[in-house]
C-alpha cells in the first residue's frame, strides 16, 4: 500500500508544454504514473508524448477523469495554476516551482483550508510510490518497492537519504518531499499521520533541517500519537546562526528554537533516534525491521 | 531583500505615515549643509544592512555643527560589521516621551500575516519576545481579506497603548499593512514609534524587507536594491546568483539543493574537516553555471581542497559533468583537487562525460567527503 498516490491515481500535468513540464512528463510517463492529461492555456488540443493537452485543467478533469495534477508552471503564474487546481476539487495537487511569492502562497494556503484538496509543496519533489506512481520530479531509478515511509523538507536530501536505504534493500511505502517554503501546503504531521494509518508502512525516515518549528511540532506528535517508529535526520548543524542557507525556510534565527540541535533534542525525547550521517539513518531504519 | 532606512521612510512618507524631516548625505559637506536645513538636534545614522547599528557605533545625535561635522566623518567610511558606510541619514531629533514597537510579518506557523505593537519598544524587541512574550499584542489578517480597520484598532488597545494616541497608532498600523501587501514585504517594522510632548506620533525608524521572489512584480523595488557584500567572493556570488555562505574552514563544498549542500558541510565537519563554503548552485543547473561554482571555490584563498556534490532530480548529471569539464580544461594545472560524487537524473551519462583525468570520482556521498577531507589534510600537512 502506500498513501497519497497509487497506480490508480489519473494525473494531469498543467505547464506540460514548457521545458521542465514535458521533460518530467515523459519521465513520469516512463515510470509508470497514469499521465493521463496536460493543461496549458492557449495549447489546447495538442498532444506531448500521446497526452491530450487541454486549456484549462477542468476540461482536462472532465475530459479525463483526472483525479491529481502536478504543476510545472514559472513563478509568477504558479499560485493562480494552484487556484485553478483547488477550484476544481481534485484530490491532489502536487506544486514543482520554486520561488511563489509569499503572500501569494498565503493566500493559497487560505483557500487550501476551504478544499478537500491535499496540496504538496510548493518548491518541492513531488511524492513517488515505488513501481506505482511518481508525481514529480524525483529521480525514479533510486527508488525500491518496500515498507519505509519518507517524508522530507529537502529534495536533494531525499534522494540521499532514499538512496542508503534502497542499497541496504530496505524499499519504500512511499516517499513525498513536503518542500522548504515558509508556507507549504502538506506538513510532517500531515505525512506521519498518513504513514501511521497505512498498514504496510513499517517505519518512517523524516528529514528535517534547520528553521522554523515544524520538526518540533513533528516530534510531539510522534510522542503522542505514534506507534510505527520513526528515525530522523536534521540538516544544518554546522550552520553558523544568522546567516541563510539557501530555502527561505533555512535560516537560524540565533536563539533557542529553529537551530539543528533543538529539533534533534525535540525528536530524541519522542523516542526518535537522530543519524548523524544518512548512512546512521538506514542503520537505524534496519534496526526497526 | 532589505532596504535601507531612507528607502522604506519614503515610501512611508508617500503613504502619509509621519517621519521626521531628513536628508540622505554622502560626504561630511553635504552632511553639514543637510543640518543647517534640519536643525538641531539632528541624528546621523549610518545606512547599512546590517541590524544593532545604534550599539555599534552608527546612529549619533548631533546637537551643534561642531558635533555633526564630528559624527558624520566618524560614521562616512567607518566599518560597520564588514560593511563600509558610504551613506548617511541626517535626520531631525524627535524629542519623545514614550516609544512603541509596531511590526507587520508572516506567521508561518499560521500561514498568516500578523500584526504586532509592543509598548516595550525602543529596545532590542527579539529579547522581549523571548523573555516576556505576552508584552508582544498579535492579530492575524486573513491573507484573502486583507486587514479590517478594526483589527488594527484592537491590537493597539490590546497592547495597552495610551488612550489618547491608540488612533493614530493604529492608522500607522494600517498604512503599514498596506505597504506591506503592495510592496511584497516579507517584513516591516517601526522600533521605535515615538511620541512626543504633543502627544504626536511619528516612525522614528524603519526596517522594510522585500520577497525577493516577488521582485519580478515589484519593478521599482529591484531598481532599489543596492548590493552590498562583506567581500570580493560575496561579491562573485551575488553577480553568479548563488545562494553562498563563506565560513572559515578550508573544505570547498559544491553541491544542487539547499538540504543537500547542509548535509554536505555536517559530514565535512563529522569527518573531522572544516567548510569553507556554503555553494548551493540550485535546481536545474546548466553547465555554465557549474563552471561558475567551480570559479568561486577557486578564487577562495583559504580553500584547499573542493568536494562536488550533486544529486540530480531536475538537475541532469550529463550537464554538470559537462560544466566540470569546461571548467576544468581551462588550466594547464587545476589549482586545487576536486572530488565529484555524481548520483540521480542523467548521473550514469554524467559519468561517461566526465573527465576523470581532472577530478577524483567517489561513488557515495561519505566517501566523496572523507576523500575531501583528506585531501585538504593533505596540503596544510
Amino acid at each position: 500500500m502506500s498513501i497519497f498516490v497509487d497506480d490508480d491515481t489519473r494525473v494531469v500535468v498543467q505547464g506540460i508544454t514548457g521545458g521542465e513540464g514535458k521533460f518530467h512528463a515523459g519521465q513520469m510517463i516512463e515510470y509508470g504514473t497514469n499521465v493521463v492529461a496536460g493543461a496549458v492555456p492557449g495549447k489546447g488540443g495538442q498532444e506531448v508524448h500521446g497526452v491530450p493537452v487541454y486549456d484549462t485543467v477542468d476540461e482536462a478533469v472532465e475530459a479525463e477523469d483526472a483525479d491529481a495534477s502536478v504543476i510545472f508552471v514559472p513563478p509568477a503564474f504558479a499560485a493562480d495554476a494552484v487556484f485553478e487546481s483547488l477550484d476544481t476539487d481534485l484530490d491532489l495537487a502536487v506544486a514543482i516551482t520554486e520561488g511563489i511569492p509569499t503572500q501569494d502562497m498565503a493566500k493559497v494556503n487560505k483557500r487550501l483550508g476551504e478544499t478537500d484538496t491535499r496540496l504538496i509543496g510548493p518548491n518541492c519533489p513531488g511524492i513517488i510510490t515505488p513501481g506505482e506512481a511518481k508525481l514529480g520530479i524525483l529521480p525514479g531509478n533510486i527508488f525500491s518497492e518496500g515498507n519505509v515511509g519518507l517524508v522530507s523538507r529537502s529534495g536533494t536530501l531525499t534522494y540521499q537519504v532514499v538512496d542508503n536505504l534502497t542499497e541496504r534493500g530496505l524499499g519504500q511505502s512511499t516517499a513525498i518531499g513536503i518542500g522548504g517554503d515558509p508556507i507549504i501546503g502538506t506538513s510532517f504531521v500531515d505525512a506521519l499521520e498518513a504513514f501511521e494509518a497505512d498498514p504496510d508502512t513499517d517505519a518512517v525516515v523524516m528529514c528535517g533541517e534547520i528553521g522554523g518549528e515544524d520538526e518540533e511540532q513533528a516530534a510531539r506528535f510522534i510522542g503522542e500519537h505514534m506507534d510505527t517508529p520513526v528515525a530522523g535526520f536534521i540538516a544544518g548543524r554546522t550552520a553558523p546562526p544568522g546567516k541563510r542557507m539557501g530555502h527561505a525556510g533555512a535560516i537560524v534565527s540565533g536563539s533557542g528554537t529553529g537551530t539543528a540541535q533543538s529539533k534533534i533534542d525535540a525528536l530524541n525525547e519522542a523516542g526518535v533516534p537522530v543519524g548523524d550521517t544518512p548512512e546512521e539513518v538506514a542503520d537505524h531504519v534496519e534496526d526497526f525491521l | 531583500m532589505k532596504l535601507h532606512e531612507y528607502q522604506a521612510k519614503s515610501l512611508f512618507a508617500d503613504a502619509g505615515i509621519p517621519v521626521p524631516d531628513s536628508r540622505l548625505a554622502t560626504s561630511v559637506e553635504d552632511a553639514l549643509d543637510a543640518v543647517d536645513e534640519i536643525g538641531y538636534p539632528a541624528a546621523i545614522k549610518a545606512q547599512v544592512h546590517v541590524g544593532g547599528r545604534g550599539k555599534a557605533g552608527g546612529i549619533k545625535i548631533a546637537t551643534d555643527r561642531e558635533e555633526a561635522e564630528q559624527y558624520a566623518d566618524e560614521i562616512l567610511r567607518m566599518d560597520l560589521k564588514g560593511y563600509t558606510v558610504d551613506q548617511v541619514l541626517v535626520e531631525a531629533g524627535v524629542d519623545f516621551v514614550d516609544e512603541l514597537y509596531v511590526g507587520v510579518t508572516m506567521d508561518r506557523a499560521e500561514g498568516k500575516p500578523v500584526l504586532m505593537v509592543s509598548t516595550e519598544g525602543g529596545v532590542n524587541i527579539e529579547e522581549v519576545a523571548e523573555e516576556n512574550p505576552d508584552a508582544i499584542a498579535r492579530e492575524h489578517v486573513d491573507p484573502a481579506f486583507g486587514l479590517h480597520p478594526y483589527q488594527a484598532r484592537k491590537v493597539v488597545y490590546e497592547a495597552g497603548v495610551d488612550a489618547d494616541v491608540a488612533l493614530d497608532v493604529a492608522s500607522i498600523l494600517s498604512t503599514l499593512y498596506e505597504l506591506y501587501e503592495e510592496n511584497d514585504a516579507s517584513e516591516i517594522e517601526v522600533n521605535p514609534v515615538m511620541i512626543t510632548s504633543d502627544r504626536d506620533v511619528i516612525a522614528a525608524d524603519a526596517v522594510m524587507n522585500i520577497d525577493e521572489d516577488a521582485l519580478f512584480r515589484q519593478p521599482d523595488l529591484a531598481d532599489m536594491a543596492e548590493e552590498s557584500y562583506e567581500d570580493d567572493l560575496e561579491r562573485k556570488a551575488g553577480e553568479y546568483g548563488f545562494d553562498y555562505v563563506r565560513l572559515s574552514g578550508n573544505v570547498g563544498i559544491i553541491g544542487n539543493g539547499a538540504g543537500l549542500v547542509m548535509t554536505t558541510l555536517d559530514l565535512v565537519d563529522y569527518y573531522g574537516g572544516a567548510p569553507a563554503n556554503f555553494l548551493d548552485i540550485g535546481g536545474g543547473a546548466k553547465a555554465e553555471r557549474v563552471a561558475n561554482a567551480l570559479d568561486m571555490v577557486f578564487s577562495d584563498d583559504n580553500v584547499d581542497a573542493v568536494v562536488f556534490n550533486i544529486f540530480g532530480g531536475i538537475t541532469r548529471g550529463d550537464e554538470v559533468a559537462k560544466g566540470i569539464n569546461e571548467a576544468l580544461e581551462q588550466f594547464d594545472e587545476i589549482p586545487k583537487k576536486v572530488v565529484v560524487r555524481l548520483a540521480g537524473t542523467n548521473a550514469e551519462e554524467g559519468m561517461e562525460i566526465l573527465n576523470t583525468d581532472l577530478v577524483e570520482v567517489e561513488k557515495t556521498l561519505e566517501d566523496a567527503v572523507q576523500r575531501a577531507v583528506a585531501n585538504a589534510e593533505e596540503v596544510t600537512q
